[in-house]
């Protein structure tokens, strides 16, 4: 970016907590008892869908030990940030196996389950909405009352009598007009099932609510303490100001931590229990069965192309399974207005997202939100014109890129300073060897050994969804010694940009890293106000804000130190633990010496202790309009592109990930150590939805696999075998706006990993899917079908 | 569960079945213990309820996952699988035992240079695992070190760190025995 040299920004420096971490000291909500705490377990509906005719508690309030005994008619409390669907507990009916009925408070978590196994409750059950198109035929409604429910009006649109939570559009062009001009016109459908974010530390809380008055404190395993704060308190009908969230260590969010979960239920129940601290831990079943998930999608796409490759029109429509519930849902339905269609320039586009209730599991926000599900489908579509049309996907892609000039489907304007997906395809087909595709001949011949080779790509994009108000703030404290605290209220559950924090400060006021605390545990009393910690923003605002905190500090310093060094603080400038004059250097003043103010020999004292604040808010977003999606959603784009190279064993249907490749235009590496870690677990993560991870259902819809055993993560032994990241720090396409150049890079590596494998699937066998995960019983049952020449081509 | 500690009406003790409680002696980094304990009592249980220690981590509670991992007797074993009156006689090592004295051990200074963890939660257990395989096996592979970790899910680092920092551990735990 800037001609001056770097001292701190795009050094590895090592994790900041890492030696907590490594030795056990690291304390987790999970880890934390209190002085007369208190458990709780819950009682969760066997039933999909049931209207609740009698709860009996009597037995379980009568076994000693016991605290308390709740259900949804005492937790009867609305709670939710965009979509205000769900009751802390169950109320009248059921909408989802999984769902809590009732909780006990006991002395001790064993006595908790006793409890609640003792209770007894009548179901009613109800017609099931099962799939998505069930939901849309409304014969059956998941929520009767939807239309009298409150949201964030403007920006999602439900729809009175169905199943739609939100409808958004976009409308850009004239489809009709565009079609017309296709020589081609593709249709296809793609789908993804409901996959778990699994932290390695499941949900847990615990809360203290005051009982002579409505304070009530909370710790949490949670992402945004400030938005806890705030839809606490409202859900309560509390004063934000009696609600202290606290965040220490927490293992793992992904997402899944982003809204607020069990803390509301967990304030009840310390209220019902006298206000002893309760605590509230999810087992892994209960992980699975009752916190939210990643929607299923189905996504349908109608593209008009020229016979050279141009794409002239798109007609499209992405239906996300919410679940039972769509608070955060909504959000991520609202994504594919601006982006469902991937990095492309389409001139001509009808986009509908129906984010929609079912009797399932609900939804929330996963890790690129909206992203990895929309542009599974798009960037398959795109393999798969490129087939239809005999082009070479890679030309293809070439021919259709967002450049500067161009606009989004959301109709914002593309700068050179928006980043560059150009490049990064260039980079990943070059790393990968990419020289166009095999023929037909070749594959069959290759079929014959028992292992094929297959090569593909797949292009990705994101930028944050959300309110396009959103801001952040830190606050910048210099101890007597020189010492710097900066404290920011998002939180780091392991990203690492606690420790880019701390570069950004050190790099200011050019100090050593190892001066500057970035302070963990997160507390809403004392932390400033951040929104959410989300959407890879981070190190994009929460950066822009403490390097504004560090040049007020030096500001600040400067002013007093002109008046001791009598000149002008404009002659003055800094380095090295020092405010100097910019000629003659010996006149100078240490930080040490204006930490606290400055004090004259003679004891008169001037300045003061030096505390600054630094600010971010997100600069010139709109709402996307309510009929066509246009406006500016997108704070800071980060583009990237995925190369595979892959085997696949004929017989078993096994898929062995040779080499991954990811370039992403990234602006400026902060710390390579910290992106690489984002870069290879965002890889994985995304092998793990494509490759093996997924809910199933009966038909009851009853989760048939909410366990490691039926439903696991990625091991180490599924990594790729290689993984090489590239990354595009080019001046002239960096963030001019972010912190030297940086864009957010937390989600994106995970976004098109699926679609890039898929499409390595169809180099290697031939065979197009059009569903994930590709397990080795699904590929196997492909490439049989495909033997037998069925219609899988 | 509680029932007999019901009729008893004392039901306090979380992994109190009623049952006669079992005397054992064994030892935790170094410093033993004697502890009269439940029959029902899982090692891990033991760790947090008895010796508050917290550094091992409690991910499924069914030997699914490793973030419970210690080493026992020699052995890298699941503590949620094993019950306390099964560790009577034996030498437990877990990631508070890890360091010598005030200084971090090799594995852990290797896990932070090469930022094998993030949001922490698996690194214990993932660290007792890689202990595990560095004294039966000082130079490793990257197949035995996958292997060795393949019960360790780790849901954030994409597991390449961790490898890396296991290798080079095995290289400088080699190099200093020379």
């Amino acid at each position: 970016m800037s001609e001056k040299k770097l001292n701190h920004i795009g050094k590895g420096y090592d994790r900041a907590e890492a030696q907590e971490k490594v030795t056990g000291q690291a304390t987790y909500v999970h880890d934390m008892e209190m002085p007369g705490m208190l458990y709780a377990k819950v009682l969760i509906s066997p039933h999909a869908h049931a209207k609740i005719v009698s709860i009996d508690c009597s037995e379980a309030k009568k076994l000693k030990g016991v605290k308390a005994v709740v259900t949804g008619k005492e937790a009867c409390q609305r709670v939710g940030l965009y979509m205000v669907d769900k009751n802390i507990m169950a109320g009248e009916k059921v909408r989802y196996q999984g769902e809590i009925v009732s909780a006990v408070v006991a002395e001790t978590e064993a006595i908790a389950e006793e409890a609640v196994s003792l209770i007894q409750v009548e179901y009613k059950p109800l017609p099931i909405v099962d799939s998505l198109d069930e939901a849309l035929e409304a014969k059956t409604l998941v929520h009767q009352n939807l239309h009298t429910y409150e949201y964030m009006e403007g920006v999602f649109f439900p729809k009175k009598d169905s199943n739609i939570a939100s409808w958004n559009r976009t409308k850009k062009g004239d489809i009709k007009k565009g079609f017309e001009e296709a020589d081609h016109i593709f249709e296809e459908e793609f789908s993804l099932p409901a996959v778990a974010h699994v932290p390695m530390e499941t949900h847990v809380a615990i809360a203290q609510a005051d009982p002579y008055s409505d304070k009530v404190k909370i710790w949490s395993s949670a992402q945004s303490p400030f938005a806890i704060r705030q839809l606490l308190a409202k859900s309560l009908g509390i004063a934000k100001a009696d609600v202290n969230v606290i965040v220490p260590y927490v293992g793992g969010g992904f997402g899944g931590k982003a809204g607020v979960h069990l803390e509301p239920l967990v304030s009840v129940l310390s209220r019902a229990a006298g206000g002893r601290p309760v605590k509230l831990k999810m087992t892994r079943e209960e992980e699975f069965n009752t916190l939210p998930t990643r929607a299923e999608m189905r996504a349908s796409f109608k593209t008009g192309m020229t016979k050279d490759g141009k794409i002239t029109a798109m007609e499209v429509y992405h239906d996300w399974d919410s679940g039972a519930y769509a608070d955060y849902g909504v959000n991520v339905g609202k994504t594919a207005v601006y982006s469902g269609a991937g990095p492309y320039t389409v001139p001509n586009i009808e986009l509908h997202s129906r984010t929609i209730y079912t009797n399932k599991v609900f939804s929330t926000a996963y890790r690129g939100f909206g992203h990895l599900e929309t542009h599974w489908a798009v960037e398959r579509h795109m393999d798969k014109i490129a087939q239809k049309l005999k082009i070479d996907p890679y030309d293809l892609r070439m021919k259709n890129l967002l450049r500067p000039g161009d606009t989004t489907i959301s109709g914002e304007l593309i700068y050179p300073t928006t980043g560059d997906p150009v490049s990064c395809l260039e980079a990943v087909s070059k790393e990968i060897g990419w020289t166009g595709r095999k023929t037909e001949e070749e594959r069959k011949r290759e079929l014959e050994t028992g292992k094929v080779r297959g090569k593909g790509f797949a292009m990705l994009q994101k930028a944050p969804a959300m309110p396009s108000y959103t801001s952040t703030a830190a606050i910048m404290q210099m101890d007597e010694d020189g010492h710097v605290k900066v404290m920011l209220g998002a939180v780091d559950f392991g990203q690492g940009a606690n420790t880019i924090m701390a570069q950004v400060a050190a790099e200011e006021l050019r100090v050593p890293v190892k001066d500057v605390e970035v302070v963990w545990n997160v507390e809403t009393d004392k932390h400033p106000y951040d929104w959410n910690t989300v959407a890879s923003k981070y190190t994009f605002m929460g950066g822009n804000a403490v390097r504004k905190a560090a040049r007020n500090m030096i500001q600040q310093m400067k002013e007093v130190a002109g008046q001791v060094l009598r000149c002008h603080p404009d002659e003055l400038t800094h380095g090295e633990g020092y405010i100097y004059h910019v000629h003659q250097t010996h006149r100078r003043l240490s930080y040490v010496d204006l930490s606290m103010g400055y004090a004259y020999e003679n004891g008169n004292g001037i300045g003061g202790p030096l505390i600054a604040h630094g600010i971010y808010m997100a600069s010139g977003l709109t709402n996307p309009d309510p009929e066509t999606g246009q406006g500016r959603p997108g704070l800071v784009w980060t583009f990237g592109a995925h190369a595979v190279d892959l085997e696949v064993d004929v017989e078993t249907g096994e898929v062995d990930i040779l080499k991954f490749v990811s370039a992403f235009d990234i602006g400026k590496v902060i710390n390579k150590k910290m992106v690489d870690g984002q870069v290879y677990g965002g890889i994985v993560q995304g092998v793990g939805s494509a490759m093996m991870e997924g809910y199933t259902f009966d038909e009851e819809r009853k989760l048939l696999n909410p366990y490691f055993g039926d439903n696991r993560i990625p091991s180490s032994k599924d990594i790729p075998r290689e993984i090489k990241a590239i990354y595009i720090e080019e001046p002239e396409t960096a963030q001019v706006d972010g912190p030297y150049g940086a864009r957010g890079i937390g989600e994106h590596p995970m976004i098109s990993v699926p679609s890039a494998i898929g499409n390595a699937l169809y180099e290697a066998l031939g065979i197009n899917f059009h569903r994930l995960p590709f397990t080795p019983e699904n590929v196997s049952l492909a490439i049989d079908k495909y033997l037998n020449n069925d219609e899988s081509k | 569960m509680c029932s007999k500690a019901k009729e008893k009406g004392n039901c306090l003790e979380y992994t109190d079945s009623g049952l006669p409680k079992i005397p054992i002696e064994f030892e935790v980094n170094g410093a033993g213990f004697e502890k009269k304990v439940d029959p029902t009592m899982t090692l891990l249980q033991l760790l947090h309820k008895e010796l508050k220690l917290f550094g091992t981590k409690e991910g499924c509670g069914e030997g699914e996952c490793g973030a419970c991992s210690l080493i026992m007797n020699g052995n890298a074993v699941n503590s949620c699988l094993i019950l306390a009156a099964e560790a009577d006689g034996a030498k437990i090592l877990t990631v508070e035992g890890l360091g010598r004295g005030n200084e971090l051990s090799v594995l852990q200074q290797e896990f932070i240079k090469h930022d094998a963890l993030q949001c922490g939660f698996c690194t214990p257990g993932m660290l007792m695992s890689a202990r595990s395989l560095l004294d039966r096996e000082p130079d490793p592979g990257e197949d035995e070190i996958k292997e060795a970790i393949e019960g360790n899910f780790c849901r954030c680092t994409g597991y390449v760190p961790i490898i890396n920092a296991i290798r080079s551990a095995a290289k400088r735990e080699r190099e200093e025995l020379k």
